[in-house]
This record gives C-alpha cells, structure tokens and sequence, in this order.
C-alpha cells in the first residue's frame, strides 16, 4: 500500500478580505518529494505555503499536512509543533540570542531536550550547514548566507517530516546565494520532503521533481522540470519563463 | 564620558548659585551654609526627605512597571473585550492629573472603601496608577514594534504563545523601551515631589517646612532643586548605562536583519 502523502491540499479557496488569493488548489506532496514553485508576484506562493504552515488559514476545501487535517475559517489553530519547517526569505533569525541559543530554544522548549542534548543536536546541524565554528555569535555578526543557513539549521533541529522555502536567497547578495542553494540541494539528495518557493531556475532544474507554475492565485501548469522548462503547455508559463531565464 | 558631564552640570548650578550670592544683598547663604551650626542642621533636615523620594520613587517605579506590564497583556490580546479594558484603562489614568490622583486618593477613597491611607501609601497608589497607563502604552509599543516574521519564525518552530512572548518578543521588546522606560523613571523621580502636598515628608515637603520657619525660600528651594537635579543626573547616567550594555548587540544584529 502507498504511503500517505505528506501533504495533500484538495480545492483549497483562500481570501484575503474580497481579494480571492488561492483559486481551487489541489495538491499532493508524497514523502521524499521535492516540488518548486513558481510565478510572477502577488500569485499566491507565499500564500499557498504558509496555509501549510499554518502561518495563514484557508476558508474551504482541506489541508492535510502529515495526517493532520488544518482547521479553516479565520482563527489559528494550534500550531504543528515544528514537524514542519519553514525558511523564510528574511530569515527571522532571534537577533538577542546567539546563533546556538536559536537553534536550541524550540528543542528545549518544545520537546523537552536537555540542554546538552539540545546543544549537540544543534552542533551536529551546524556542522551540515558548514558554520560550527559561528555557533557563539549573535546573527547580526553573520553574513546574509551564513543567517540563512542558521535558519535552515535552526528549521531542520525540529526535525520535521517536510520543509518549506520562501524565496530562500532573494534577500541575499549574488554572491551568497550559491552557498545557500548547495545546502538546500544537500538537504534534497538527503531524501528530505520539500516545496520551495524560487525563480532560482537552475537550482530548480536540479531538484525538483514537480515543477509548479501559479499565476493569479491558481496552478496553472505543473510537470516534471524536463517538460516543464523544454515545452510547457500554457502560454502564461512560456512568457513567465522567457521573462525570468533572460535576465 | 558621564561624569564629566554630570560634573559639569553641577559646576554650572554652583556658579550660578554663586554668582548670586555675591552679587546681592537679597541671598543669605547662611541658612544652608555648611561651615556654620544653624547651616549644617538645616542641610540635615532638608536631605533627610532624600531617603523617601528615593523610596517613593523605587515604590512607584517597581508598581507602574509591573502594572502597566500587566495591563500592556490586554492590549496585546486579540480579544475586542480586552482592548477596550485596556483602553478604557490607559484614558483615564493618563488624562487625571497626578496632583488630582493624589488628592482623591488620599481625601476620596478612604471614604469609599471606609478605612484611612497614610500620605506614603496614598502618594504611592496615585502616582503608580498614573505611571502605569504610559508604562502600558510603552510595552504594547515595545512589543508591536517586533516584526512579523519574530512571531512567525517561533510559532513555525512549534513555540506557544508564552515561550514566543517570554524568550523571543519581550526581551528585544524591552531593549527597544529601554530609553522611554529610562525617560518614564526620571519623570516619576520628579514627580514625587507633588506628594508634599500630603505631607510624606520627602525632600520638597522639608524645603516647605524648611522655608516657612526660616523666611528663607530662595536659598532654601534653590537647595532642593539642586538635589532634585543631582538625583536625576544619576539616575540618568545609570539608565545611559543599562542602555549601552543591554543596547549594544540589539543594535548590530538589527541592522543586519532590516537590511
Ligand atoms: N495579509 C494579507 N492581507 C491582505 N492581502 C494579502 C496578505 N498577504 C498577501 N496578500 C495579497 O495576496 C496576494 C498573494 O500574495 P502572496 O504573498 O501569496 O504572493 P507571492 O506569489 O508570494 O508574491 P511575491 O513573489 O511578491 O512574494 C497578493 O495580491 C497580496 O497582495
Ligand atoms: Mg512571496
């Protein structure tokens, strides 16, 4: 018997106020699976991944999220307790704890690690994301890319089932963006489940295995990368494509 | 850096003291002047309010702040009952002058609740409930002032609201009031002084006393400023202090993450 996908998102309507966001969205991530989404600004990415995350709440249609299914309507639900993980484009680091502090705050707190357990998994992470020896200063001494990596280190010490990206390296100089990408591509070839938001089309190419393209709040196309970057089938995805590859 | 200006501040208030002391008949130094009997025993008496301003203004400090803490919850919550509370809360202890509070404490309330307040504790409640209000509007400020992605970033880690309040929001919140926190403290040393009018016998109530049976206000309340301005000079430089120290790494990584 297959397993059960890690997320499944069947005719999901979202409205912020009268402006409808997310238009009849399905959507089925299975474990291991690594989906890339993309499309111009103000298509409902960012929306579409934080309903996963419960950051936002849809009013219809239903969100499963690791065999969990999300409340609609407006108030929050109880949050998912770090099973899954969020990277966010501005990192969101805790600027008055050092590097360390982050990443061992949520085991302690939430899953009752001792510190030193919380401190030699928190090591073990920052090793994977090459700055152990950054693990006493306090964010504002690292670089974009380095805060970045602490993000993606501080995310994955909850060990979640699934991780989601939010244009990663868009608030990053040019020349740190490589660093972050290798670290999420080491994170894919280590079987982890993820959606990541980008327009990083090379990045794309290499890990996706479902390439999503949205535009006004639904999924217009979606397919393998090799189909979707070689003929997509609508109009909208060639243009969007062709916009983004000249630059 | 501090004590050179603290010093230079006194030195200034010296001269000026000085200057009018030589230059007319109308000083008479003698009242306050350390190098006779009658001088020293009148300096004794006028410093002795010190101890209770200082007291006053601890009392009412620790109150205000942990009231307005408090009260800064309701305006912080999502529901509509609690922003009103802590609406109606912060209007009407803002807008009843401190002087007022005072009076209707010490001469209206012990007629409502049958039992009699001593000037100290009355003084104490009126100026805590006043301080309280700005101290709330502080803290909820502190804390809207938090970006989104602070609660975003603790709520996607699994952190309740009260592990995201108490290790992530409130301390940079805290570093961010430091400097109108410091500002609400010196407002409140000086404010002390209005409970004279009671009669808790702190250092403007003893220049009252003082001065009535000296004939001698000039000298005499010149003196009590002067310890008005010496208290808050120090005050000051220890909240200039606390803010450095706790400021500084705030500063660094904020610029960082806004950039
Ligand atoms: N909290 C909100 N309240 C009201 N409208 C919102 C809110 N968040 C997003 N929107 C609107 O929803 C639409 C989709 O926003 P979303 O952030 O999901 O787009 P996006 O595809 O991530 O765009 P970008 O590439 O600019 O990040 C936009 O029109 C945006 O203005
Ligand atoms: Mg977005």
């Amino acid at each position: 018997m297959p397993e059960a996908p890690v997320v499944s998102m069947q005719a999901v309507n979202k409205w912020f106020g009268q402006l409808q966001v997310l238009k009849d969205i399905n959507l089925s991530v299975s474990s291991g699976e690594r989906v890339v989404i993309c499309g111009p600004s103000g298509s409902g990415k960012s929306t579409l991944i934080r309903c996963i995350c419960e950051l936002e709440n849809h009013q219809q249609g239903s969100i499963a999220v690791n065999d969990k299914t999300l409340a609609t309507g407006p108030h929050r639900g109880a949050n998912q307790g770090g099973e899954v993980g969020m990277v966010f484009q501005q990192f969101n680091l805790f600027p008055h704890m050092t590097v360390l502090r982050n990443l061992t705050l949520a085991p302690m707190r939430v899953r009752d690690l001792s510190r030193a357990e919380a401190e030699e998994l928190a090591m073990q992470y920052l090793e994977r994301v090459r700055i152990p020896d950054q693990a006493q200063k306090l964010p504002g001494q690292l670089s974009g890319g380095q805060q970045q990596r602490v993000a993606i280190a501080r995310s994955l010490c909850m060990q979640p089932r699934l991780m989601l990206f939010d244009e990663p390296t868009s608030a990053l100089d040019p020349e740190m963006i490589s660093e972050v990408l290798e670290t999420i591509i080491e994170l894919a070839d280590e079987g982890m489940t993820m959606i990541c938001v980008t327009h990083e089309m090379g990045f794309a190419k290499r890990v996706a295995d479902q390439m999503i393209f949205m535009d006004g709040g639904e999924i217009v196309e979606r397919a393998a990368p090799g189909k979707f970057f070689s003929s997509p089938d609508h109009g909208r995805t060639q243009q969007f494509l062709s916009q983004i590859l000249s630059h | 850096m501090n004590r050179k200006r603290l010093l230079a501040a006194l030195l200034i208030t010296c001269l000026l003291l000085l200057a009018g002391c030589a230059s007319s008949q109308q000083w008479g130094w003698y009242v306050v002047n350390p190098m006779v009997h009658r001088g020293r025993i009148n300096l004794l008496f006028l410093m002795s309010g010190i101890p209770w301003t200082i007291m006053l203004t601890l009392c009412c400090v620790l109150i205000s702040n942990l009231l307005g803490f408090l009260i800064s919850l309701l305006g912080l919550a999502e529901q509509r009952i609690a922003h009103l509370v802590y609406r109606g809360y912060v209007e009407v202890f803002r807008s009843i002058p401190p002087l007022v509070s005072i009076f209707w404490v010490y001469y209206g309330l012990p007629i409502l609740i049958d039992v009699g307040l001593e000037p100290f504790p009355a003084g104490m409640l009126a100026l805590s409930l006043y301080g309280s209000a700005f101290m709330a509007e502080i803290f909820r400020g502190g804390v809207q002032s938090i970006e989104r992605g602070q609660f975003e970033a603790s709520r996607t880690l699994g952190l309740g609201y009260f592990d995201t309040m108490r290790f992530v929001i409130f301390p940079q919140a805290l570093r961010r009031s430091l400097p109108a926190i410091g500002n609400q403290l010196v407002i409140m040393l000086k404010m002390t002084s209005l409970v004279s009018v009671i009669g808790v016998s702190e250092v403007l109530r003893r220049g009252n006393e003082l001065a009535v049976t000296e004939y001698r206000p000039l000298e005499i309340y010149s003196f009590v400023a002067l310890q008005y301005l010496v208290l808050v000079l120090i005050v000051s430089a220890g909240v200039r202090k606390l803010e450095r120290r706790m400021g500084s790494d705030e500063r660094q990584s904020g610029r960082a993450v806004t950039e």
